[in-house]
Formats: structure tokens, sequence, C-alpha cells
């Protein structure tokens, strides 16, 4: 790579409407959570012995770590497929992943019936090597610290040069010494366990034979869960810098995504041919033949995957940002509703049981998302993370401009 | 689904699980099937004999100390559970068909041969105890719910209505057993439509009665081998199928045997894994290079 790029800190005031507004909703979350502790989950929320798992789990964890994704998306073209010019999308990528990895974490604590003991699945001793969501547990707990390291340069850059608080300053350094040293072996971690655990939430639903709907279980669902966290992961990685360019008015990063978008197209089509061949294989094409409403929800995912890959098929169409823009939404919607189906509509209990979300559910839900969007506001203001579009050598001139 | 296809879904998944990993590992044989120890004991529940007395709904609360669980209909209480909950590990539902027959049904833990519930628990809060019994510590348990989603027959119950929470079901009254007795609701039955036994006694047992009388049951022993088999075995009343009763048709594999056999194919000995680390952790270093990162500080 010849030319470095730069990120630097948006800066502009942290307390804006927005911020406030989303403070306001984390604050009543908290608020829902307390009582959620207080009486137990039946009286706070829509689950019950036949749906033991509603949108904490189908959601905020299952949806939201792989909308979370960017950061191992991008880390793969850009480290294992050593394509620097991604590079810029590394920080904010990784960003958004810490975010929705540390809240998809603490949505699993608040859904734990007896969270006290969650001490105890890190011993060695009592694991229970058989058990998926084990190992779904340790790896999504070693990622969300392996994603606060990766990001952490963005923290010591700012605070080695806080000249003011000497200690600060120095441990900054420190730590930014050892980063450069060992960095390599957690930016490599940082690929290897979402690989892991992505792959593994689809194998939860392995075991349920009879209870997820044969549109849904195959043996290929860790395959499939494992493709749709790349392909929302990027589809994220999009979303996010077509909307901070917007919000903080920056020049956009189209070129560099619309070569990850062709990329893209091949996972897309992976995806789409392993579905349909798997249905055929065994068959059960019938099923989606029926058009009821589960071949309906099936159909719906499909189209919107086809949707953003044919959109994505030419190039003159992938150089469009409008057009990029509506292939990454598709692709969310359509990795989403995959995750939703697999996880709440084509989980199928018996007769007699049935699942809504209750308000102070989705209270939390939405809670937890503004909390991401406060967090991400006071980050990117505060710390070098959005990448500031020109070479390094330009920079001077870029600084001159102000960019609120 | 026929042999061959299923050697091809084989082949895809190991496919897929090797391109997820990159292992030849993914191609080890599968586990060898599960089976239930020699000493395994079960419950043999005959539908044609049960009265529907609910004998054994009341003496198993009595054993388990559950508490009642309450409905006030035209204003008298009852103890009235609709269902398995978590004041209930065994109840007595009554099945009425189309052409007005009925059958009543027990409901209570199966004690799988190959428990899904266990199978899937985190650290064995749900363990296949001593002779088979799938037994409870509460001690271990994070209240993930995993075990409800997982049983096939929607056995485990959560205590939904508190703070500090457990999961609640039939452990074959484990702590009567250890002791030399036998279940409650095996105790209290007049009719004997349920009985305690050696697994193997009771396999023989139903099978026997279903020679004997082939006019009078359904002809299947249920549990024998559905889902990998179960420790709590059932006979129907002829012309009633299983499915009627609330039974699901589940085949003769369990649940386990399919997750379990496909993450150990990826995760045998961790090999996949520490390889694909490696390959990464090459790749990486090699980009960080290239790329000019990791000197002076410039990410
Ligand atoms: S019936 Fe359900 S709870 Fe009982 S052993 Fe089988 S899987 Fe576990
Ligand atoms: S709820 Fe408890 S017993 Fe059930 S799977 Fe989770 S930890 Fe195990």
């Amino acid at each position: 790579m010849s030319h470095k790029h730069e990120a630097a800190a948006v800066g502009g005031p942290i307390l804006t409407r927005t911020f406030i507004a989303c403070l306001a909703v984390f604050a009543l979350s908290i608020a829902v959570l307390a009582w959620r502790f207080v009486v137990g989950l039946g009286p706070t929320t829509g689950m019950n012995d036949g749906y033991p798992w509603g949108i904490w789990i189908a959601f905020d964890v299952v949806t939201g770590t792989a909308l979370a994704c960017g950061g191992f998306s991008v880390a793969i073209l850009c480290y294992a497929f050593n394509e620097g010019k991604y590079h810029p999308l590394i920080r904010p990528a990784v960003l958004t992943s810490a975010l929705g990895y540390s809240l998809a974490g603490a949505s699993v604590i608040v859904d734990l019936g007896r969270y006290w003991n969650v001490w105890k699945i890190p011993l060695i001793w009592n694991w229970n090597r058989n058990s998926v969501l084990l190992e779904v547990a340790v790896c999504i707990m070693t990622y969300v610290v392996v994603l606060w390291i990766e990001l952490s340069p963005a923290f010591v850059e700012v605070w080695e040069k806080q000249e003011k608080y000497p200690l600060l300053c120095r441990a900054a350094r420190r730590v930014h010494g050892w980063l450069n040293r060992y960095l390599v072996a957690i930016l490599a971690l940082g690929i290897l366990l979402p690989t892991m655990h992505q792959s593994s939430l689809g194998s939860l639903m392995l075991v349920m034979t009879s209870k997820l709907h044969k549109l849904w279980h195959t043996p290929l669902l860790p395959f499939l869960f494992l493709a749709t966290a790349v392909l929302m992961g990027y589809a994220a990685v999009i979303f996010e810098s077509a909307l901070a360019d917007e919000v903080f008015d920056r020049p956009r990063e189209t070129k560099i995504l619309a070569s990850m978008s062709s990329v893209m197209v091949g996972v897309l089509f992976v995806f789409l041919g392993a579905r349909v061949i798997d249905l055929a294989l065994r068959g059960r094409l019938g099923l989606v033949a029926r058009l009821d409403f589960y071949s309906g929800m099936f159909l719906l995912e499909m189209a919107l995957f086809l949707a953003a890959a044919i959109l994505l098929l030419s190039r003159k169409r992938r150089d469009n940002p409008g057009v990029e823009l509506i292939s990454a939404i598709l692709m969310m919607l359509g990795g989403s509703l995959y995750r939703f189906d697999t996880f709440l509509v084509g989980f199928l209990p018996g007769p007699g049981w049935s699942y809504f979300p209750t308000i102070p559910e989705m209270t939390v839900t939405i809670g937890f998302v503004a909390f991401e969007v406060l967090a991400y506001l006071f980050i990117v203001k505060t710390f070098p993370i959005l990448h500031t579009g020109v070479p390094s050598h330009a920079l001077g001139m870029a600084a001159a401009k102000p960019s609120d | 689904m026929s042999p061959t296809r299923r050697s091809v879904l084989k082949g895809i998944a190991s496919a897929a699980a090797l391109a997820a990993t990159g292992s030849p590992e993914a191609f080890a044989g599968p586990l060898p099937k599960k089976t239930s120890p020699s000493d395994a004991v079960g419950l043999l529940y005959d539908a044609t004999r049960c009265i529907g007395c609910q004998a054994c709904v009341v003496k198993c609360k009595e054993a388990n100390g559950m508490p009642p669980d309450t409905g006030t209909p035209r204003g008298a209480m009852y103890d009235a559970p609709d269902d398995l909950n978590s004041k209930t590990k065994n109840i007595i539902k009554l099945y009425k068909g189309e052409d007005g027959r009925t059958s009543f049904m027990k409901a209570q833990c199966m004690h799988c041969v190959d428990p899904a519930c266990a199978s899937v628990c985190m650290i064995s809060a749900l363990y296949k105890g001593p002779r088979g019994i799938v037994a409870y510590d509460p001690g271990k348990c994070v209240g993930c719910r995993y075990c409800q989603t997982a049983c096939p027959f929607n056995v485990p119950k959560y205590e939904w209505n508190t703070a500090f929470p457990k999961i609640v079901k039939c452990e074959m009254c484990r702590h009567l057993v250890e002791k030399g007795g036998i279940p409650a609701c095996a105790a209290a039955c007049p009719r004997e439509a349920v009985i305690f036994g050696g697994l193997e006694t009771l396999r023989a047992d139903a099978k026997g009665r279903l020679a004997g009388e082939p006019k009078r049951y359904f002809p299947k022993v249920y549990g024998e081998t559905d889902g990998g088999g179960t420790q709590v075995l059932y006979l129907s009343a002829a012309g009633i199928p299983f499915e009627k009763l609330g039974l699901p048709d589940l085949g003769n594999e369990s649940g386990p045997a399919l997750s379990e056999n496909l993450s150990h194919a990826v995760y045998q000995g961790f090999i996949a894994p520490i390889a694909l680390y490696a390959v990464l952790g090459f790749a990486v270093y090699r980009s960080w290079r290239s790329q000019g990162l990791g000197k002076g500080g410039e990410e």
C-alpha cells in the first residue's frame, strides 16, 4: 500500500438532541429491567413454556450479532485476503461490532433466569462439550474482549497525547507498544471466533429435528448462518458508512464499498444455491410450493437476497451509492428475517402455544439499540474512528476544512 | 429418506463443515449410537388400563413437595393444572377423537435414552444420572431455557413468575428410587396402568402385551426406538395412534445424534479451530507487514 489512511475524531457537541432522546429511551429500558429482575420473566415478557426464547434471543442475540458482524466481514477481506484498500472501513466496523456484541451479551444476561450462576460457565471442569450453546457463550464472551482490544488503538492514540495527565499518557504509550507487538494474534482471533460462533448459532437449532419447520431445519444450518453473518456484516458496513457520511457530511467511500459488493454477490449466490439444492436433494421443495404462511416467509427471505444479488450484479449499478445502499438494506432485511424465522417463526412447539413480545420486552430491545446509537455518537466524536477520506499527505488541507 | 439421499446429505454437511473450518476432521465417522445403562429403570404406561382417576397426579405433587396449581371455576377452588407446568411434573390428559372415542394420556419426562435436554445444557445442570434417570441440578443451571426449546416433548418447565426461578421436570422420583423405592405415580396407580421397573423388563412386558392381545392395542410400543429411545414406554388402544396422544413422530434418531455428530465432526480434538487460527495468524501477519501497519503507531 502506497498511501496511508488516517482516522480522526469527528468532534462537535456530544449532547445533541438525538443523543438525549436515545438516553431517555435507554433510561426507560433500564426501568423495565429493574422490574424484570424483581418479578421475573413471566409478568414482563411474552415468553412461556412453549416459546421459552423470545426477541431478546432471536433478535438481540441471533440477529443483532450478525448485524454487528461488520468488523468480521471487513477483517476477512482486509487481513485474511490482504486487501489493504478496505482498511479505512475497519475502525468504524469494529466499533459497531464491539457495541453490538457487548449489548447482545447484556441481553443474554437479562434473559438468563438464573444469571447468578453464570460465573460457573467459564470453569472448564464444568463443561458439557456436547453443548453448542456452551461454545457460543464462551466464544462470544471472548470475542467481546477481542473486539474492544481491536478497537483500543483508537483510544490509546488519544490518551497518549493527554500530556496533562502524565499517568494516563504513560499507560497509554505502554499499551500502544504492547498492541503493536501482539495485535496480529488478536486480529486473527477476531476472524476465528466469529467464524466459530456465528456458524454455531445456526447449529443451536440442529437438535430440534422435530420442532423446527422443515424449510429451516437442515444440516447446512451452520453454513447458512456463517454466510448470513458475512453478508449482514458487510451490508451493515455499507449502511453505517452511508449514514455516517450523511450525518457528518463526509465524502463517500463508494469505491472501496463497490469492490466489496462484487465479493458479496458471490456469497449471495452460494447462499441461495445451497438452500435450494439442499431442499431439492431432501425432497422438501414441495413445502415451498405449498404457498402457506411458512413458504411465504421462506420466499420473502429468498426474494430479498435475490433482489440484492441482482442489484449488485452489474458493475455500473454497484458504483451507484444509492443502489448499493438499497442492496445493503435488502441484505440486512433478508438475513434478519432468515435468522428470525429460524429461531421464532419456524420454531413449532406444538398446538396451543403462541408468542408475541410484550411492550416492556420490546422497550428493552429498543433501549439497547438506543444505547448503541448514543455510544457510537459519543465515540466517533471523541476518538479517531472515522476515516477522513483522503490520503494522509493531503491531511493538512483536510484538517483545515471544518468537518463538524 | 433413501440411503443414497442421506449419504449425499452427509457429504454436503461435511463439505460445509469443511468450508467453514477447513478441516478434514469433518469426514470423521459418526459417534456410536447412545444406549441406556444396563441397570436403567423406566415406566410403562398402558393407556388401555388408565381410568383417569388422577391419583398419580396428586401423589406426584405430594412426593415432590409441589404446590397446588389452583383454579377457581364457578367459585370453588381446585388443584387443576391444565398442562405440565412449573407446579406440575405429571398430568393425565384426555384425548377425544372425532368418532367420540376417548383415551387417557399420562405426560411426564420421557427420560430419553439420548436426552436432548442434557446434550444441550452448557454445564450439565440436566444430566443423565444413575440408572439412566435424567436429573436436574439447580446449582449449575443458569436458566438459559435451551433444554425447553430442545426437548421434543416440551417437558422441562420454567418458573416464570419468580425472580429466582428453576427448571421443573419429572426426575422419576430419584430421591425415592435411590432408597430402593418406586416413583409415586407408579405406587399410586390403582389399576397398574403405570408400572415401574428395569428398562429391559418393561420393554419385554410391553411387547408381550401387544403379542398377547393384538386386538386391544395400537400395534407399536412407543419409546422403544422413538427419538433414539425413551425409558418411559407407552401402549395405546387400538385405533388411536400415538400422535393423537401428543407423542410426536420423531423417527428413530435422537436430536443430539445429528447435532453432536456434526459438531463432533467439526470440533473434534479442537484441531480444526487451531489449524484455522494458525492459517489466519499467518495471513494477518502477512497483511500486517505488507500494509505497513503496526509501525510508528499508525495502526
Ligand atoms: S423428555 Fe425432554 S426433558 Fe425428558 S429426558 Fe427427554 S429431552 Fe429431557
Ligand atoms: S435452563 Fe438450566 S437446565 Fe435448562 S439448559 Fe439452561 S442451564 Fe441447563
